[in-house]
């Protein structure tokens, strides 16, 4: 098992730069979510880890050692495909043992392997079957067999339960995090589903337009966004967004807007321009009290809680509250924000303005 | 009616497609049946009028294609009696034989060049469809287009250049430059219809088996072409029947050694005109290897020739 570094890894095809100078460590044993919307250069990287395309430029460690410009067949990670790429013309079986024949290993030995690798994924029945008629959960659990039969440096997944329906996905997810917990392998999965991620990962990289805009943990993506795309491609619904413009300096704990003061976390930085106040639904709370107001034009129910959504002077707000409460579209109802929550975004570069809150976790990128 | 679907027939309609369909069968085949029929008459019987459906089977045509005879007088043939059934039908003709014909020979180099520019034609045509398919090619598009462009005139049309290189380079009715013929003119058909088969076979199959530890040419040897078996055996089919029933260039390159059948089966002459039993016993025989070829091969056929349009 193994720890991966990515340095200044950059990838053209002809005029089109799929992945710029992008940099960071997969620790060894971790699951780790490349995440971002189609074309952002996810796959790129991962069929850079991969050795499936080798980077324009940059370096790629795979327990220390060196493996940018080496072949796919010498880097010893295995690849879970999208579409499984099960080889159509094999059985199970067969599938399930290529990797070690290529190695020369004697046939006992791989009857054993395999034996073993289909009894961790329960999939003793199908060994003999082809895999033409299986279903696409078997499929993607005999993929996964040819993965984990040799034991590789790393496990590399690019969007393997994307081809599931979306009932199984979940138990698919739930199998395929029970599998690395038991096996420790380093695993570096591709998704654009950002729940997927969040539900999976113990760290995430989000990519936007081949650049990286944050890595770090589940957590402080979701609570410390670094950049405006990440807050808003992470959350469903996503993270409201307040237009306004103030001048603020080191230590500000508030801001103000439409004559009402609303709390920040301390700047770390001064500011003066446009900014965007950028708050959760969950941390949003209707509140007579407030004086900061908006109407409600529409609601969502969703069983327990429900989507309030609100116009206001500075934008539209949605706010995830308890169903119980009262909310009917057209009244006039106060907002409250739990200032500790929120992040202060520059409008024009769309990157986080450093405060308390987010101190710590933006120097990673 | 009362009630009407789309996806079963009603009786009337499968009578009537019956009809149709057996119809059209029975003209197609007629030129066959009557081919196939003439090689088993008798030479008057084959000329006669109104043509006999009707008539007494002989392999006379069969023993005048593979043999050649000449006339005996009437003592000689009475001293030496036929020893064989074949002897038996030329002896009754007043003759005897003096040997084999040319017939077997012919059929041999047919196979020879037939086979030999199919299995050419594939080999690199699969080479270079896969190339094509997977790697980034400069110019990629205009090198395709300009494979397919030798095929936008009818091959006969550039006979005369041919001929003149192949007689400077003393390739004139050798089976080598037969072959070479034949492959460089089916070889724009198999690049484009090999293609289309590989663009078909996703890249993760061999990138999977890259991830596995083996090289590219292991993972094309051993992943893509049993996915492409289809393609190249529909491919393998064209190429034959094109090479196999090649006229024009064979009438011109080959006159002896490497002279194929078709040219030489309209040539076969009997004592007094025309053999036409035996000519037809040619054809008959001619036709078989790509009928045996093309019958193992069915399985694969129909998806070639509608290749793109039917998934797996």
């Amino acid at each position: 098992m193994a720890e991966i570094v990515i340095q200044n890894v950059r990838k053209d095809f002809g005029d089109f730069t799929a992945v710029k100078s992008s940099s960071f460590r997969i620790e060894d044993g971790e699951f780790f979510m490349l995440l971002g919307p189609s074309g952002c250069g996810k796959t790129t990287t991962l069929r850079m880890i991969a050795g499936l395309e080798l980077p324009t430029s940059g370096e790629i460690y795979i327990d220390g050692e060196e493996v940018g410009q080496k072949p796919a067949s010498q880097r010893d990670i295995a690849f879970v495909f999208q579409m499984f790429a099960l080889y159509p013309h094999m059985n199970v079986r067969k599938n399930i043992s290529y990797p070690l024949v290529s190695q020369g290993m004697p046939r006992a030995q791989v009857r054993e392997k395999v034996a073993e690798a289909a009894r961790i994924l329960g999939i003793e029945s199908i060994l003999d079957r082809p895999v033409g008629g299986l279903s696409g959960g078997d499929r993607q659990r005999v993929a996964l067999g040819r993965a984990i039969v040799r034991n590789p440096k790393c496990f590399l997944m690019d969007e393997p339960l994307g081809a599931l329906d979306a009932e199984f996905r979940e138990h698919m997810a739930e199998e395929l995090r029970n599998l690395h917990d038991r096996m420790g392998a380093t695993t570096v999965y591709v998704t654009h589903d950002q729940l997927e991620a969040m539900q999976m990962g113990d760290k995430i990289v989000v990519m936007n337009h081949g650049v990286i805009e944050q890595f770090g943990t589940p957590q402080d993506i979701y609570d410390k966004p670094a950049s405006r795309f990440v807050a808003e491609f992470i959350g469903s619904p996503s993270m409201n967004f307040l237009k306004f413009h103030d001048s603020l300096e080191v230590g500000a704990t508030s801001v103000t807007m439409h004559h009402e003061t609303l709390h920040i976390p301390a700047l770390r930085e001064p500011f003066d321009g446009d900014m965007i106040y950028g708050v959760r639904p969950e941390h949003v709370r209707l509140s007579d009290a407030s004086g900061y107001r908006g109407e409600v034009i529409a609601t969502e129910y969703l069983g327990t809680t429900q989507i309030v959504t609100m116009k206001t002077h500075n934008g539209e707000v949605k706010a995830r509250i308890g169903s119980e409460q009262p909310a009917r579209v057209g009244e006039s109802v106060g907002l409250d924000f739990n200032g500790q929550t929120v992040t202060l975004f520059d409008t024009q570069a769309g990157r986080a303005i450093r405060s308390d809150l987010n101190e710590g976790v933006l120097s990673h990128v | 009616m009362s009630s009407y679907s789309i996806t079963e027939a009603t009786g009337r309609q499968k009578w009537v497609a019956g009809v149709l369909v057996i119809g059209y069968a029975l003209i197609t085949l007629m030129p066959l049946l009557w081919i196939l029929a003439t090689g088993f008459k008798s030479s008057p019987d084959s000329i006669a009028y109104p043509p006999k459906v009707v008539f007494e089977p002989s392999l006379e045509g069969y023993v005048n294609l593979f043999t050649t005879q000449t006339r005996q007088s009437a003592e000689y043939l009475e001293a030496n009696p036929p020893e064989t059934w074949y002897e038996e039908i030329v002896h009754d003709k007043g003759m005897v034989i003096a040997g084999p014909s040319r017939f077997g020979e012919r059929f041999m180099n047919s196979v020879i060049i037939g086979f030999g520019s199919t299995f050419l034609s594939v080999f690199l045509g699969t080479l270079a469809a896969y190339a094509f398919s997977r790697y980034r090619i400069p110019l990629k598009d205009d090198l395709l287009f300009f494979i397919l462009s030798t095929r936008m005139m009818p091959p006969i049309a550039i006979a005369i250049p041919i001929f003149l290189m192949f007689r400077t380079l003393g390739l004139s009715d050798t089976h080598a430059g037969m072959i070479l013929l034949y492959t460089a003119v089916n070889l724009s058909l198999s690049v484009w219809l090999l293609k289309g088969f590989i663009d078909e076979i996703p890249r993760e199959y061999e990138e999977a088996a890259l991830i596995d530890g083996y090289t590219r040419f292991q993972a094309f040897y051993k992943v893509v072409l049993p996915q492409a078996a289809t393609g190249i055996a529909s491919t393998a089919i064209f190429c034959l029947i094109f090479s196999w029933n090649e006229y024009a260039f064979a009438v011109l390159l080959t006159s002896g050694t490497a002279q194929t059948s078709p040219p030489f089966i309209p040539t076969i002459i009997g004592v007094g005109g025309q053999d036409w039993p035996a000519v037809a016993a040619g054809a008959t025989i001619f036709l078989v290897p790509v009928m045996v070829f093309t019958i193992l091969l069915r399985k694969h056929l129909l998806r070639g020739i509608t290749f793109g349009a039917v998934r797996k």
